[in-house]
């Protein structure tokens, strides 16, 4: 049963990130794709996830953690730099 | 003494006359001529063996996969250099106290001083050839220094720069050379070498080899035709010269023909090269030299003569000729350094080397005239002093050779070279001493102190004494030396005054007969030397100089006209055009593996990487759109990693992601916004062209590979099996990082660290100049909105910081055996520190960071560098790791590897690194009015005084 929802799930995730590149390929301006790409960052994470849990491993989990961590500093930084110019004032 | 230690005194000795000269020029001086002396006597000390025939040797395999290996070795011919440098050393050393000015900055003259005196004594004592090279070239580099010595004269300049590219040049063929013989010896041991003469002879590449080491030796014995260097290296200071040009630098070409005498010797060839070139060379040397009016440039072409007589006897390949050179080896350096010095004191006291504004100083300055005169006859082969002897010697020799079927060219031009070596030998005597005395020397001469005239006064003393008493007193030495040079036994020889009446008394004779007669006719044939037209090896020099350089700039513009677009250009069409020779010469074996089915989600990821980097090449104008896009990459590269299982690698990829963003962002800030358009369509069609087909080529590469096995079977196989036996980690990335490769990683965090100091360094020096200005009244370029230090900000990055330290902590405890390491826990720990930069500001932050991270750099690499060293206590090379399990109850069994210190290193390094370059980009961007004070600007739970009380906050406020 388990597949069933991982393999539902993939298929979910990765219409997502298809979702994610349109936004990012057609948007206009810089604002709307970093969100984007945010959003990108955190259903690569689920996928992550989802990959790991259908081979049976727990390799990925401290790789999925450490995106979760850090990828939205990524997306901090190209927010700052948008409003103020200056990331580190 | 260990030979080891003879050669390294010198070395060792270089600091001291640096230090203690604030201690006093005498203590300089001293320091200087102790560790001379105590090499001199470590050296005396195997006087006896040797000139017993034995040889001293002392080896360290050094790096026995390249044959180069610390070898020395003391023979005769060893030992007469190595006397020679020393010995003349000390008394430079005695000279050049009482000779440099307060002026002079005497402790570095000391310092350059042992330091070509060390790379000297390591050319003369080296049994191996490619230590020999590298002796060689340091003496070339030292000279340099002291013929600069006097910075402030743009003689000295040119003449220490022309003197480094005839010598460094030489120097290149020699290398050249040495190592043809190398590899027809099979060994680049000297005495190896030596023992192959029919093997080297007979070998095809023996006519390059003798071309290319004779152009070293030629070169750095100013032989005819690159003989123009050694007047122009006058302009140093007398005791550099009188040192450089009598006994060391220029005798070191001697020296290499002499070492290599026993197998390159011999053949038509040699002669004709080296016997002609000497001929040559003592006769233009004699003939200029004696219409020099400058006392240290006659000097200097009476050098070249003489370094030509040398190589001719050298050149004839006879073992008389041998001994003879060796002898007037001798013979020259001590009549040549006594008569260097009193030119300098001449010089010192009359403030003039001009011979014609000199004369009469006999009566100001008998002392010095008593040397010079001793000295200055012998050089002119006055029977009973040392110069007759050899100099006898060497027409003898010439009178016994034939010279292309003729028994007369030889004798002939020696003869005349001879006639005018006792010419200009005697106008040194006749024209600066003697005379009536005059009053208009540029200052009044006086004879020196005694620190001046007791080094010349005691080779003066040398120069009777050998020319009495030689065979007692130089006899052992020179045959010692000339059984060392020809390899082999001697003919029975005596050195001694008188030969009988012989073909070549009476030449000497003659010699000095018509020199004298060309004194007296000096001033007519000066005033016809002067009206020749004569080629001018200075400007010729220059010339040749100007048009290499012109030639170099030309060719480097066309490959870097400083745009890259250019050079990337030149540079795939270039590996495109080697890519495609391999590809149509060679063949390629049929696929071996079969391609793998890919399923949907790889190829989706796939997808987004080929539309994020399609929309990067036309969206790249704008830069910050194109970070973004980079974003899309990285990630997507990551994920591949995880994918193919390699998440060490993934974890990397995406913390390294987010650090090259920050710095990217910095950067952005001061630069435009957009890239503008520079290049025609033309070109940008042209370079899609080009792209394009790199591309393709690469994928198709990339294919062929992935569809074939490896030709070869490959490393990792070793490291797969090794790592956990070997390097006690089941994390083969981990191990091979920190110990398989661990010298790499250590030479790799070193790089990070001056990487990021150089970044820091260059904002510190932008900082000091007009940049400062503009920077601080910079306008952003577009309006700012929010806060500064936004509050939700601030507490999500507070509460992520310990999490994300934890987080580091175990990716760094887990890294030998399970994915993470100290570079990972690095980058996502300096990433945690950022987080708080970005949150309340530079100040705040700088204002709570207590360790400067210079130091954190600098404590990394310093325990990596212990952890390292460590291993050496345990009896095995740098870097070897050691592991041990140990169990401590109630915990679990656990491991324990000196790995983990290295890697904590690393850590330490990373993290410094990073955050020093992030630091320093973004003290750039300081403005005044930036709030330093609080944490985040709008915070509820302070009392905030008045705004308007405090401009500073208004102005942020405002903005």
């Amino acid at each position: 049963m388990i597949t069933y929802a991982i393999y539902f799930a993939f298929a979910c995730f990765g219409a997502a990130l298809l979702m994610n590149l349109w936004r990012i390929l057609t948007s206009d301006g810089v604002g709307v794709r970093v969100l984007a790409l945010d959003t990108l960052v955190i259903n690569t994470i689920a996928l992550l996830i989802l990959y790991g849990l259908a081979i049976g491993t727990e390799i990925f989990f401290e790789a999925a953690m450490i995106i979760a961590m850090l990828g939205f500093v990524s997306t901090v930084a190209y927010a700052r730099f948008m409003l103020r110019g200056n990331i580190i004032e | 003494m260990s030979l080891f230690l003879i050669v390294a005194l010198p070395f060792l000795g270089v600091v001291f006359p640096a230090l203690l000269v604030r201690a006093g020029r005498d203590a300089s001086a001293s320091a200087a001529g102790t560790a001379t002396l105590l090499a001199l006597i470590g050296l005396l000390l195997h006087a006896p063996a040797v000139l017993r025939g034995e040889v001293i040797t002392a080896r360290i395999d050094w790096l026995p996969n390249l044959g180069l290996n610390a070898n020395f070795f003391l023979d005769g011919l060893g030992l007469l250099f190595a006397g020679l440098i020393l010995g003349i050393g000390l008394l430079i050393i005695l000279y050049a106290r009482y000779y440099l000015s307060r002026e002079d900055p005497m402790g570095q003259f000391y310092a350059y001083l042992l330091l070509f005196q060390g790379a000297m004594v390591g050319i003369v004592l080296s049994d191996n050839i490619l230590l020999l090279l590298v002796f060689w070239e340091l003496t070339s580099l030292s000279s340099f220094l002291l013929i600069g010595y006097w910075k402030h004269l743009p003689e000295g300049r040119q003449g220490a720069r022309m003197a480094l590219a005839v010598t460094g040049s030489g120097g290149l063929a020699m290398i050249g050379g040495m190592l043809i013989l190398g590899s027809i010896a099979g060994s680049y041991d000297l005495t190896e070498i030596l023992r192959n003469k029919e093997a080297i002879q007979a070998s095809p590449l023996y006519l390059p080899a003798l071309i290319l080491i004779l152009l070293g030796c030629f070169t750095k014995s100013a032989q005819f035709p690159f003989h123009f260097w050694l007047p122009h290296a006058m302009a140093a200071p007398t005791p550099v010269s009188a040192y450089l040009h009598s006994a060391t630098m220029v005798k070191a070409g001697l020296f290499m023909m002499a070492r290599v005498w026993p197998v390159l010797a011999g053949t038509p060839e040699w002669f004709y090269i080296v016997a002609t070139t000497g001929l040559a060379t003592m006769l233009i040397g004699a003939v200029i030299a004696l219409f020099k009016d400058d006392l240290k440039a006659l000097l200097a072409f009476s050098t070249v003569s003489n370094l030509g007589l040398i190589t001719m006897l050298l050149g004839f390949g006879t073992k008389m000729a041998a001994i003879a050179a060796v002898f007037h080896i001798i013979n020259h350096a001590v009549y040549k350094a006594a008569l260097f010095m009193t030119a300098g004191i001449v010089d010192h006291e009359a403030h003039t080397r001009d011979i014609k504004r000199l004369g009469g100083l006999r009566h100001l300055m008998p002392l010095t005239f008593t040397i010079a005169t001793i000295a200055a006859l012998s050089m002119a082969g006055l029977p009973t002093l040392n110069g007759f002897l050899s100099k006898e010697m060497m027409l003898a020799e010439a009178l016994d050779t034939t010279w292309n079927g003729s028994r007369l060219v030889l004798p002939a031009i020696a003869g005349l070279a001879a006639a005018f070596t006792a010419a200009y030998s005697f106008r040194y005597i006749a024209h600066v001493f003697l005379g009536p005395k005059r009053h208009d020397y540029p200052a009044s001469p006086h004879d020196p102190g005694p620190g001046l005239w007791l080094a010349p006064m005691f080779l003066a003393v040398l120069v009777v004494a050998i020319g009495l008493f030689s065979q007692a007193l130089v006899g052992p030495l020179v045959k010692a030396a000339s059984y060392a040079v020809t390899g082999g036994d001697l003919p029975e020889f005596k050195l001694k005054i008188w030969h009988g009446f012989n073909t070549a008394l009476f030449l000497s004779f003659g010699a000095l007969l018509t020199g004298l007669a060309l004194l007296r006719l000096h001033g007519g044939l000066e005033r016809g030397w002067n009206a020749m037209p004569r080629p001018e090896a200075k400007t010729i020099f220059d010339a040749l100089l100007r048009w290499i350089a012109e030639l170099s700039r030309t060719v480097t513009d066309r490959l870097h006209d400083g745009a890259i677009s250019r050079y990337a250009m030149i540079f795939v069409v270039f590996t495109l055009l080697l890519a495609g020779y391999g590809y149509f010469s060679g063949t390629i074996g049929l696929p071996t593996r079969d391609v793998q089915d890919a399923p949907i989600l790889p190829i989706i990821a796939w997808f987004c990487l080929i539309a994020a980097t399609a929309l990067l090449t036309f969206l790249h104008r704008n830069r910050q759109l194109a970070l973004v896009l980079i974003g899309v990459v990285g990630l997507t590269v990551s994920m591949s990693f995880n994918y193919l299982s390699a998440p060490d690698l993934a974890m990397t990829q995406i913390s390294v992601e987010v650090v090259t963003i920050i710095l990217l962002l910095l950067c952005l800030n001061f630069l435009p916004k957009g890239t503008p358009v520079d290049s025609s369509l033309g070109i940008r069609v042209r370079d899609g062209v080009i792209a394009g087909a790199a591309g393709l080529g690469t994928a198709g590469l990339v294919y062929a590979l992935m569809v074939r096995d490896f030709a070869f079977p490959t490393i990792s196989e070793y490291h797969l099996a090794n790592s956990k036996t070997g390097g006690g980690g089941t994390n083969v990335v981990n191990v091979i990082l920190v110990d398989f490769r661990g010298f790499d990683t250590f030479g790799e965090i070193i790089v990070l660290g001056i990487a990021a100091l150089v970044i820091f360094s260059l904002t510190e020096a932008l900082l000091s100049t007009r940049v400062r200005a503009y920077l601080l009244n910079r306008k952003p370029d577009w309006p700012q909105s929010g806060d500064a230090h936004p509050l939700m900000m601030v507490v999500a990055t507070r509460v992520m910081m310990p999490i994300a330290l934890m987080v580091a902590t175990y990716i760094f405890l887990r890294g030998h055996n399970l994915p993470g390491g100290g570079f990972i826990a690095g980058l996502i720990a300096s990433i945690a520190y950022v987080m708080q930069y970005m949150a309340s500001g530079f100040g705040w932050a700088a204002e709570r960071q207590h360790f400067y991270y210079h130091g954190i750099i600098g404590s990394g690499v310093l325990i990596a560098a212990i952890t390292g060293i460590g291993a050496w206590f345990n009896g095995v090379p740098f870097l070897t790791s050691d592991f041990g399990y140990f169990q401590i109850p109630p915990l679990e069994e656990f491991e324990l590897a000196t790995a983990m210190f290295f890697d904590l290193g690393v850590f330490l390094a990373v993290v410094g690194a990073v955050l020093l370059a992030l630091e320093s980009l973004s003290r750039l961007a300081w403005q005044p009015g930036m709030v330093t004070e609080h944490a985040m600007d709008i915070n509820p739970a302070r009392d905030d005084p008045p705004e308007a009380e405090d401009p500073a906050q208004t102005a942020v406020k405002e903005d």
